[in-house]
């Protein structure tokens, strides 16, 4: 039993950390503010290989495992959410699938432009009234000779004004039900292609998360994902590890949350000494450094599970639920140690508050995760 | 062109923590890293042999533990490294003689790099030493460098002046951290790191007998440094002509 990173996992992590302390964390409160895509740090993210962790080497990417994929998604979120879920979306739901179930040719062609970065990955699998309940969706692909004709609208897509690249889920087969539902690599130049409003958003401020409009849209037959009919198998299998990334982000928020109040904390004085002299204070910290400890245990053991190649629905469901609730307590915690500095935007902790909040909804909210868990328990 | 950069490794200096019943800093569990200005040599190193070719050998006298931290260096595009394991009460003398050995079984050797100090000890000997043992000529404080196939120019810091020079090759040159800045690895090179080599060099093999340090570390000690913690709560004109006065009595301000 081996419960450390190899040198080489934290030469990666180191790598990305220094990375983040240089390049991202001076600038995340600016984007967050001004709601702008890390459109520069993304750059230099794919210039150090970032933007293809988990992608081959012979399509361009670094071809890591999962922890590897983890330590980095876990340091980029912890000095900003919003480049850590454009990151994780990229790599593990509009790469990963192509790798998993692409063609050759789709491969050759889509995954160096992903690992390069020269075009962003998103995933578009909900809609107005398909949310947790995906296979509601109600957008159709229809066969005319060679392209599908897609219409429908994607809604809550991160990335969407600024994606090249989208693995787009739709109904090809009404009467199949969940068998009936196919997925395509979709290029944001295809005509009938179009990018809908753009939400305002209480956290990850800096991921622009927008509709999505397809109008008699032409996807070649070639970019069908899989087989007709293999949509949702595709969906389900892709949110499995895109939740690790998930659960990763909400680690990297939760453990800048706790390096903000120990430092505040140490330095904060009231009633002659500092405020981390106090026990409710220290509880507080311990709380937070505890969970988060086993957060990232639990992430480490979904990812170590989806390398040795074994089915990880639960272990990723359960990682994923218990790291953003320890986000969720360890931002709330966290701001009260800040006492009233921490509810002004002087102070990162602040943030941290906002952006917590969504890895308890997307990728399956918390109340899914529990389905899901309870459901790979029960039968 | 063959380059060698000297690189140390060193503990973080910013989590050393003073122990306050011994005074002695506390070192143990305090992580390991190459120091910071030995960084700013291997990228110069690496940015010369991107123009004129060559080959990057990266030497470290210290513990068996920094062939993980030689790996970061060999990462970023060193070629190869070179540890050798030498006792802990090495000294700068020793170290000198030791890297300059090394420096000889390499064989041709172009230019040698290194910081202008190290983070923890901060003596700024070692490349000076090191030059005088080869019997090379020294450019110090190198704050940039033009790298020719046959020489080379620098300028350099000398506090109250710059100066700009050349020397013909072989010579060794000592940066400061405003040459340049390091680059970091790319995931790639990370992974492509582990094949380069990295070879274990036995001290008292090279040195080709027992190293007797001329100097003996008796003690380290952490200087406490009180403060006054004097705050001036009264409206703003007051309390600037009290600090004034306060510096003055002090003998900050004349
Ligand atoms: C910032 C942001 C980025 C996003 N990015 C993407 C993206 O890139 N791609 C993408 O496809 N989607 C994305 N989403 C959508 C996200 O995955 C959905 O919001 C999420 O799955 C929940 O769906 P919903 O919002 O429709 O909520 P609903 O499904 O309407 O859920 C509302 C509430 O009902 C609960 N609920 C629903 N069903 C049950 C049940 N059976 N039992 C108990 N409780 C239940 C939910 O847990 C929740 O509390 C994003 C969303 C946001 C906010
Ligand atoms: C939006 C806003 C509006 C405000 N409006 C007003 C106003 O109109 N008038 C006004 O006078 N003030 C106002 N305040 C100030 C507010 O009352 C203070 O922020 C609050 O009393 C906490 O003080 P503090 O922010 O200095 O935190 P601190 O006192 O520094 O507290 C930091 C943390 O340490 C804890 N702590 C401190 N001492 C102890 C102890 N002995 N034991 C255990 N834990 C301890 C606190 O509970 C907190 O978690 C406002 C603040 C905000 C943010």
């Amino acid at each position: 039993m081996q419960l450390e990173l190899t040198e080489q996992q934290k030469m990666i992590r180191n790598m990305v950390r220094e990375f983040a302390e240089k390049e991202i964390a001076p600038i995340a409160a600016e984007l967050d503010k001004k709601e702008e895509y890390p459109t520069k740090t993304l750059e230099k993210m794919a210039a150090l290989g970032l933007l293809g962790i988990i992608i081959p080497t012979e399509y361009g990417g670094a071809g890591l495992d999962t922890v590897a994929y983890a330590t980095v998604i876990e340091e980029i979120s912890r000095k900003c959410a919003s480049t850590g879920v454009i990151t994780s979306v990229h790599n593990s739901l509009a790469a990963w699938p192509i790798i998993k179930y692409g063609t050759d040719a789709q491969k050759k062609k889509y995954l160096p432009l992903l690992a390069k970065g020269e075009r962003i990955g998103a995933f578009a699998g909900t809609e107005p009234n398909a949310g947790s309940d995906l296979a509601a969706m109600k957008t159709t692909a229809e066969l005319k000779g060679n392209h599908y004709i897609m219409n429908g609208s994607k809604t809550f897509i991160t990335s969407g004004p600024k994606a090249g690249i989208v693995i787009v889920f739709a109904v090809t087969n009404k009467a199949a039900g969940t068998k009936g539902l196919s997925a395509f690599i979709v290029e944001n130049t295809f005509k009938g292609y179009k990018v809908g409003s753009i939400f305002e958003k209480l956290g990850i401020r800096a991921s622009q998360t927008s509709e999505l409009i397809f109008e008699n849209m032409e996807v070649p037959k070639d970019n069908l994902l899989g087989k007709e009919g293999d949509g949702f198998k595709i969906a389900l299998s892709t949110l499995d590890g895109g939740r690790i990334g998930i659960a990763c982000q909400a680690v990297g928020i939760a453990q800048a949350a706790l390096d903000e109040s120990i430092s505040y904390a140490k330095q904060r004085e009231q009633f002659g000494q500092p405020i981390a002299k106090f026990q409710a204070i220290q509880w507080m910290i311990a709380n937070m450094a505890t969970r988060i400890e086993a957060a990232r245990l639990l992430v480490y053991n979904a990812a170590y599970a989806k390398d040795k190649g074994e089915r990880i629905s639960k272990h990723a469901a359960m990682a994923k639920l218990f790291a953003s609730e320890t986000a969720m307590d360890a931002v709330i915690d966290a701001l009260q140690i800040h006492g009233g500095y921490g509810y002004t935007k002087e102070y990162t902790v602040e943030r941290l508050f906002r952006d917590a909040k969504i890895t308890e909804i997307y990728e399956g909210t918390s109340e899914v995760q529990r389905m899901v868990i309870a459901s790979s328990l029960l039968g | 062109m063959n380059i060698v950069v000297c690189a140390k490794q060193v503990v973080d200096v910013s989590e050393i923590k003073v122990d306050p019943s011994t005074k002695r800093p506390v070192l143990s569990g305090i992580a390991k890293k190459i120091s910071d200005i030995d960084k700013n040599a291997v990228e110069e190193a690496i940015r010369m042999k991107e123009k004129v070719g060559g080959k990057i050998t990266v030497l470290t006298v210290g513990s068996a533990d920094a062939k993980e931290r030689v790996k970061e260096l060999l990462a970023m595009g060193a070629d190869e490294g070179v540890v050798i394991v030498a006792p802990v009460d090495s000294e700068y003398s020793v170290v000198a003689t030791l890297l300059a050995a090394a420096v000889k079984k390499l064989g041709q050797v172009d230019a040698v790099l290194c910081g202008e100090a190290s983070i923890d000890l901060f003596s700024g000997q070692l490349g000076p030493r090191l030059a005088g043992v080869l019997d090379i000529p020294q450019l110090t404080y190198t704050t940039k460098l033009t790298a020719e196939k046959d020489h080379v120019t620098v300028e350099r810091n000398l506090g109250d002046h710059a100066a700009t020079m050349t020397s013909p090759y072989p010579v060794l040159i000592s940066v400061t951290k405003e040459i340049n800045t390091p680059r970091l690895p790319s995931l790639m090179q990370i992974l492509s790191s582990s094949s380069k080599p990295i070879r274990e060099w036995k001290a008292e093999e090279l040195a080709g007998g027992p190293l007797t340090p001329k100097i003996k570390t008796l003690d380290i000690k952490g200087v406490p440094m009180s403060r006054k913690n004097i705050v001036y709560q009264d409206d703003l004109d007051a309390s600037i002509h009290k600090l004034v006065g306060e510096l003055a009595k002090e003998g900050v301000l004349r």
